[in-house]
């Protein structure tokens, strides 16, 4: 069993998201368990994954029996294991997180469809982590993307769709320069596989075709990431969709994405290629800053709570794009980590106004007030990932731009750290409109009037657990710095 | 002259290409969009397939008379591709049907003034 | 250097005390005992660390790393001590005077107030306590974030404007200035440790050097410097325990601390001398001096007044230190106590007078003197010690200041000190002599009467205080005489 473990965190929602639809119609609520315990397998045998990795070995698997470079092969490195157990972990949580939530957002008939098409984009996420060969890269690529269109229309309201649709026109656009761009890779190598490649382009990389091909895999891939400027589908997508759809694509689905695009600037091509030959990290480095400091800057006039938290995601992938363009083992390590923090913290926010959304159905910022009395326990959660996400020390969000910050002056791009603490201040006026609302304004004096409605069990739960994650890892931060710098090692290793 | 002739194959899914993006973007209608986002694959599709013929080959079916076969593999990611192709249309399309119950148009800036 | 988990454990007790004061918000009494006991305990601790430093040892903890380079741990020494006592005697004091306050007013959101002081208290000895500047660095923020919720206590417009003003400036320039300036650091000497001869001597050019300093001092906000200075005449709105406590001593001292430490410890004297910083430094702080006085002349409302009083009073630490002479370190060190002592009694006399009389402003203190005499008396103490008159520990700091201006050749320092020394009687002794020398106003309530005894007690404490530092100041002399004498020959 254990030389297949490789394929199980696949698998494993695969036949859930089959099945489902199946048990669904027997009890609605078999829908959930089925996802809960596919996921939280998934963890496991992700986290088991990670373990092997950390004695030193490269786990492998090929599919079928078949030898890559014909056969497709799923690789586990330091990488692809870190950025495994991140995502099967938030799949994890907010499935658990989810019941009660989609149980008031879907349309009973539907629930059963919803957990199905929700497996489907966790099997895609995961199979995008986990494979070795660029065009399953795609597959999956896709498999997930289909499987956010069709989650994020299912949001209640009208505006959903809109939402769903234009992700899906640029969603689409995306894909297909991706698709295109290992066209173009196949044409002069033939080979898919990714390590073949990077054995066989070397000698090529003057050649136009593979320029062309990398070009338009970077494009393809920073459409997904939504790095600044093409960033537009994201805020509709994450504020209409459902909330435990918005919190999990939130917390993973631009992680992933920037994961593959590490995966072929790093491992298919290689750091000689993508810093003395071509000019991507120049243009990643300062996309990544504009990022940095358009997010907040359109989130503080944001009033709606999801879309202010949805312009903060742009802000922070251009953190984790900042990471990878410095070019030094300190960047790097800080973009990657920024993977776990950004997740970590992005999610519990996300998780808190889910619960708020469940309990009392608010979505402006203004009618915050008073609630930190009234759920004292989510507003905690929400307060210490605020803290982070600012880059308090103690949380994790320091860890993220203490490395960012060192990492860039290492590599003499002094200008880098300026814009990280004036992203971090305007991160800070946000988030403290926030804080100011729900627990100074309003409700002073009142203990009677509001009572306590904190959410149930199953979502605060989930909730704190994260959000004390955020303080956990900012203090034992070199639980996952350490996998981060094997990673970050492994990639820059090549020259 | 030869060689601009002789990779016509590039120049007619580069052609594809750009009207399938074009309509993608700049059409209001929605389902234009859909049209183009097609034309736009399908253009890839082509030029994916174009680069597996080889000079003399012939279909890849085992056949005592081939001296060449023609590459199989790109046909077959483009099976994959057309598939996903088709699933992104029919979730499109699924969308649009219910845009059209929501708003009452399918027309994208009508939707816009809808909207706000 | 001695190996010790106390530092540590002085700071946690008054983080243990949260849960119990959040458990026994509905019976106060119950309540404001934890917050004196662990007020007691604490400075039990500190004291009990004061033998090894008297001997000229520091007392070493290493907490943990957050990550390379990064390390929470603390070293006691006696520049920390000489903030670090002064700080923990007076948070017992204050919170006395706290319950008297509070209860008088029936002020809402009592355990919330108690909660955060614990916490605020915790992290001005982590700031004094530490041994690198990401230490410092982590406590000052979380002093900002825990004097936040005292700060906007009332919950009104103004004081929620107030907060915005407090965090903007304190949190803002901490981490757009202060933080900055800890990566340059870290990436110019490659360590963050406070070392006695400084850390980066000969490590870069001048102008780096100098850059870096900018960025400290404009990131240290919290020591009130002009231009960056009007967080806390802002931060008035808080109840005048919050007042006395955090704006007077506790996050006021924390700025001048850092900037003291940054410029002995990681810079050096050395080095501020051969790059020509102590000289700036003297002059943008004798700036501050005279213009806060200038402004505390115009102030009607008494808070305000003394908290630009605060302000140039601060200045005169920074301008002790940057004479880079023994004498101005020695004044600057005194100065941290005796203004803690003085400044402090007067913040507690405002509080009387709005809790017994309503009144906030210095044109209604008429004839006041003549029913809250102990009061006034006090009052009158910390003004002489703000000015410097003898008997008060006031001229003891001014005294050693002036000496060490007059070592440093500095006659325009010496013309500050005197300037400033005016000023200061200008715009208290009025009050002093409205207060006892003017009648009352005829509609008065004759109901005035002096304030409540939780709120004397702490009151008469620290203005013996104040005197006692002028006629027995030895304990705290030999302490600041350490901090001097370990500029020479290193630390241990």
């Amino acid at each position: 069993m254990a030389q297949h473990l490789p394929i199980l965190p696949i698998i494993l929602p695969l036949f859930a998201a089959v099945l489902i639809p199946l048990f669904g119609r027997i009890r609605v609520q078999y829908a959930w368990f089925f996802s809960v315990g596919a996921t939280g397998f998934s963890f496991l045998c992700s986290s088991w994954l990670l373990s092997q990795v950390m004695t030193g070995r490269r786990v492998r698997y090929f599919l079928g029996n078949w030898e890559p470079p014909w056969g497709i092969e799923y690789v586990v490195d330091y990488l692809s294991g870190f950025v495994l157990v991140i995502i099967s972990f938030m799949a994890f949580v907010v499935t658990v997180y989810s019941w009660k939530s989609v149980e008031k957002e879907i349309p009973k008939e539907k629930v059963g469809l919803f957990y199905a098409v929700f497996m489907l984009l966790v099997t895609g996420l995961l199979g995008i982590v986990i494979t070795g060969d660029i065009f399953n890269l795609y597959v999956f690529l896709e498999i997930s993307a289909l499987s956010g269109y069709v989650l994020i229309a299912m949001g209640g309201k009208r505006e959903a769709l809109m939402a769903s649709y234009n992700y899906l026109i640029l969603g689409t656009i995306g894909a297909t320069f991706i698709l295109l761009g290992i066209g173009y890779l196949y044409m002069v190598t033939g080979s898919l596989n990714m390590a073949d490649l990077a054995t066989l382009l070397p000698p090529l990389y003057e050649n136009k075709v593979v320029l062309t091909g990398f070009a338009f895999l970077v494009v393809g891939l920073c459409i997904k990431v939504a790095l600044f400027p093409f960033h537009i589908w994201l805020p509709n997508a994450y504020t209409y969709a459902p909330s435990v759809v918005g919190t999990f694509m939130a917390a993973t689905a631009t992680k992933v994405s920037a994961y593959a695009l590490v995966r072929i600037m790093f491992t298919v091509f290689s750091p000689g290629f993508d810093f003395k030959m071509v000019p991507v990290t120049e243009i990643l480095f300062y996309l990544g800053m504009a990022a940095m400091l358009v997010g907040p800057v359109l989130a503080i006039s944001q009033t709606d709570i999801r879309r202010m938290l949805a312009y903060s995601s742009v802000g922070q992938i251009g953190y984790i794009v900042l990471g990878i363009s410095l070019g030094n083992q300190t960047g790097m390590v800080g973009g990657l980590v920024h993977l776990l923090n950004h997740a970590l913290m992005k999610g519990g926010l996300f998780l808190v106004v889910g619960a708020i959304i469940y309990k009392t159905g608010i979505t402006q910022i203004s009618e915050l007030k008073g609630m930190g009395k009234r759920m004292p326990l989510s507003m905690a959660a929400f307060t210490v990932s605020a803290l982070s996400m600012i880059g308090v020390p103690l949380t994790v969000g320091f860890v993220s731009k203490w490395y960012l910050g060192v990492g860039a002056l290492q590599a003499g791009k002094w200008i880098a750290l300026p814009i990280i603490l004036l992203s971090s201040l305007l991160t800070a006026v946000y988030f403290w409109r926030i804080i100011e609302n729900v627990y100074f304004k309003g409700a002073q004096g009142q203990e009677s009037g509001r009572q306590r409605e904190e959410g149930p069990p199953g979502m605060v739960v989930p909730t704190l657990g994260v959000a004390s994650l955020c303080l956990v890892f900012g203090v034992f931060a070199f639980i996952p710095v350490s996998i981060a710098e094997l990673a970050a090692q492994m990639l820059l290793g090549k020259t | 002259m030869e060689f601009i002739l002789a990779k016509y194959n590039y120049w007619i899914y580069i052609f594809l290409m750009m009207i399938g993006f074009y309509a993608m973007i700049a059409k209001k209608n929605l389902v234009k969009k859909i049209i183009g986002m097609n034309v736009f694959q399908t253009a890839v599709f082509l030029f994916y397939i174009s680069i597996s013929k080889v000079t003399g080959g012939t279909a890849p079916i085992v056949w005592e008379y081939a001296r060449q076969y023609d590459n199989p593999l790109p046909h077959v990611l483009i099976l994959t591709a057309i598939v996903v192709s088709v699933s992104t249309t029919a979730v499109a399309l699924a969308l649009i049907s219910r845009i059209y119950e929501s708003y009452g148009h399918i027309e994208e800036d009508k939707i816009l003034s809808q909207q706000k | 250097m001695v190996e010790s988990s106390v530092p540590f454990y002085t700071l946690l007790v008054s983080l243990i005390a949260i849960p119990f004061i959040g458990l026994s918000g509905k019976s106060p009494n119950l309540r404001e005992s934890w917050t004196l006991i662990a007020s007691v305990i604490k400075i039990l601790m500190v004291l009990s660390m004061v033998p090894d430093v008297l001997e000229g040892k520091t007392i070493y903890t290493h907490l943990g790393s957050i990550l390379p380079g990064l390390d929470i741990a603390f070293r006691v020494d006696a520049l920390g001590m000489i903030f670090a006592v002064p700080a923990s005697l007076l948070w017992l004091i204050t919170s006395m005077y706290s319950i008297g306050y509070m209860r008088s007013l029936n002020e809402h959101d009592q355990t919330r107030y108690y909660i955060f002081f614990s916490v605020a208290i915790s992290a001005t000895l982590g700031i004094a306590f530490s041994a690198n500047v990401f230490t410092l660095f982590l406590f000052y923020e979380i002093l900002t974030l825990s004097t936040y919720p005292l700060v906007i206590h009332q919950q009104t417009q103004e004081s929620l404007q107030a907060g915005r003003r407090y965090l903007t400036y304190l949190l803002g320039t901490s981490f757009a200035f202060l933080l900055t300036a800890v990566f340059l650091t870290y990436h110019t000497a490659g360590t963050l440790e406070f070392s006695r001869q400084g850390i980066l001597t000969g490590k870069t050019s001048d102008l780096m050097v100098t850059l870096i300093f900018i960025l400290f001092l404009a990131g240290t906000t919290k020591a009130g410097l002009v231009p960056l200075h009007s967080w806390l005449p802002a931060a008035m709105v808080a109840p005048t325990p919050v007042s006395a406590l955090l704006h007077a001593v506790a996050v006021v001292k924390a700025g001048v601390f850092t900037i003291v430490r940054i410029s002995l410890d990681i810079f050096g004297i050395d080095l501020l001398r051969d790059v020509g910083l102590g000289m700036g430094l003297v002059y943008f702080s004798s700036f501050t001096v005279i213009v806060a006085s200038l402004v505390a002349l115009r102030q009607d409302n008494l808070k305000r007044r003394l908290a630009y009083s605060t302000i140039s009073q601060l200045a005169y630490v920074v301008l002790g230190v940057a004479l880079l002479t023994p004498g101005g370190i020695y004044g600057s060190t005194l100065q941290i106590v005796v203004h803690a002592f003085g400044k402090i009694t007067l913040f507690f006399c405002a509080g009387a007078i709005y809790v017994a009389a309503h009144k906030t402003k210095v044109s209604e203190l008429n004839g006041i003197g003549k029913k809250m005499p102990l009061t006034m008396i006090a009052f009158t103490i910390g003004a002489f010690s703000m000015i410097g008159v003898p008997l008060t520990g006031g001229f003891i700091s001014k005294w050693y200041l002036l000496m060490g201006a007059i070592e440093a050749h500095h006659i325009f320092a010496i013309g500050v000190l005197i300037i400033s020394t005016i000023l200061n009687a200008a715009y208290f002794l009025p009050i002093i002599h409205a207060a006892f020398l003017k009648d009352l106003p005829d509609r008065e309530e004759p109901r005035i009467q002096e304030a409540p005894p939780w709120m004397i007690g702490p009151i008469l404490v620290t203005a013996v205080g104040t005197i006692l530092l002028f006629v027995a100041p030895s304990f705290f002399m030999k302490i600041a005489g350490l901090v001097v004498g370990s500029l020479n020959g290193g630390s241990s």
